[in-house]
């Protein structure tokens, strides 16, 4: 709604999915997403920031409040991953839940934040015509976690099993080792390999892109007149409440899935 | 919806923010919660601990205490006893104490009357004499008669 450019549902709904994009060097390839990149990169370090401040602090004492809140996040977290993953869990599976959870759910909380109203800052305040507020709306965040996760998964399983023992488990698992079978398995295990990452990352971008699409919508329709400015604030207000059970639920889904995945990698079939 | 290297950078920070939290955020949590929970474990041990030694002395008072009841009832049963036996010798000595009384008063009354009876005699024999002597008087000369007069004196006495 900032541009002042004819406004047409196509022009609207096409300003509030452009990326601030630059270009670092020649071909489609070279681009970088600055919007993706600052938002998710400054959340990251307030959230993480926020609670690592907390934890400096702690003591084994009497908790403070603050404490009381990180310890039950973490607690909850290492009980998930207690259940799924077995082996020391301190060392990396833990952390790196932590990290995925807090990460993308603040990620994912940034769908709540009323878009035009956003917009309007962004180019007010800011000067940018073009950003994005959810970075989990830019399918390379949530490819760059997914792939991350998938090269961790192959490293956790090589250095488990060893290089042998994880090709072997390529050609032999899951149907046997009869020489007949081998191309089969090598199929059924590269399909696992390349659905595991696209299904992981086209999950949760698909939720909250699907999400911000029905904010848009809302949105467009409030600006019809004022019917569809009321029934377009009470559905937009009901779709954001619903919105935070789905925000916070694929924030878990995708750290429950990374750390299903790891453990399947160091687990033999 | 397209790919770019926008797919590397979130990566790198991806990297270093589960480094992040692998390095200084989860394990200080992490210690500080294992020790509470030490803490608690060993508070619930120490008032384990307590309350068997509770039982413990409460078992050995309770023990002290009927030693010292069964103690001090032998302490009565003993004082009754001497107390008992005290009675029994003080009734002993007392008869014989009563019995010497008796025996003493018995004596001095013996005494008494011996020398009553002899106090007695003598007045007797005085008195014979006299009524002898004023009888004898007028039909007998004292002096002829003396020798046989303080014979019979001698005599009764």
């Amino acid at each position: 709604m900032a541009s002042e450019t004819e406004l047409t549902p196509t022009s609207y709904i096409q300003h509030h999915l452009t990326n601030l994009t630059t270009n670092i060097g020649e071909g489609p390839f070279w681009v970088l997403h600055i919007d993706t990149l600052v938002m998710s990169v400054l959340l990251g370090v307030l959230s993480l920031g926020a609670i690592w401040m907390i934890v400096r602090t702690a003591t084994s004492g009497v908790p403070s409040k603050k404490q009381a809140f990180v310890e039950l996040l973490i607690e909850f977290i290492d009980d998930q991953v207690k259940n799924t993953f077995h082996g020391d869990r301190h060392s990396f599976v833990a952390p790196a839940a932590l990290t995925i959870f807090v990460w993308v759910l603040i990620l994912n909380a940034m769908d709540l934040l009323p878009i035009d109203i956003m917009a309007a800052v962004y180019e007010n305040v800011f000067g940018l015509h073009n950003w994005r507020s959810v970075p989990t709306t830019d399918v390379n965040t949530t490819f760059a976690l997914a792939l991350s996760i998938w090269i961790l998964t192959i490293y956790f399983g090589i250095k488990v099993k060893g290089i042998g023992g994880w090709l072997g488990e390529l050609v032999f698992s899951p149907f046997g080792k009869n020489p007949i079978l081998w191309p089969l398995n090598l199929l059924f295990n590269l399909i696992e390999y390349v659905s595991k990452p696209l299904s992981h990352s086209l999950r949760l971008f698909g939720n909250i892109y699907a999400g911000e699409i029905i904010f848009l919508l809302l949105g467009m329709w409030a600006a019809t007149g004022a019917a569809g400015a009321v029934f377009g604030a009470i559905l937009g207000a009901g779709w954001a409440i619903f919105h935070i059970l789905i925000v916070t639920l694929q924030a878990f889904i995708f750290m429950m899935l990374t750390v299903v995945y790891l453990s399947m990698a160091q687990e033999s079939h | 919806m397209n790919i770019n290297f926008t797919l590397v950078s979130q990566a790198i920070a991806f990297s270093i923010f589960i480094w992040f939290t692998v390095k200084f955020v989860w394990p200080p949590l992490l210690r500080a919660i294992e020790d509470r929970q030490k803490q608690i474990a060993d508070g619930l041990a120490a008032g384990e601990r307590g309350k068997k030694e509770l039982e413990l002395a409460s078992q050995r008072s309770s023990d002290t205490l009927k030693a010292a009841k069964q103690r001090a009832n032998e302490i009565v049963i003993q004082a009754e006893k001497r107390a008992a036996d005290i009675i029994d010798e003080a009734k002993l000595a007392a008869k014989e104490e009563g019995k010497k009384i008796i025996a003493g008063a018995k004596a001095e009354i013996e005494h008494e009357i011996f020398s009553a009876r002899e106090v007695l005699r003598q007045q007797v024999s005085s008195l014979a004499v006299q009524g002898a002597t004023k009888i004898l008087r007028r039909e007998i000369d004292s002096k002829a008669h003396a020798d046989l007069l303080t014979s019979l004196e001698t005599e009764l006495k």
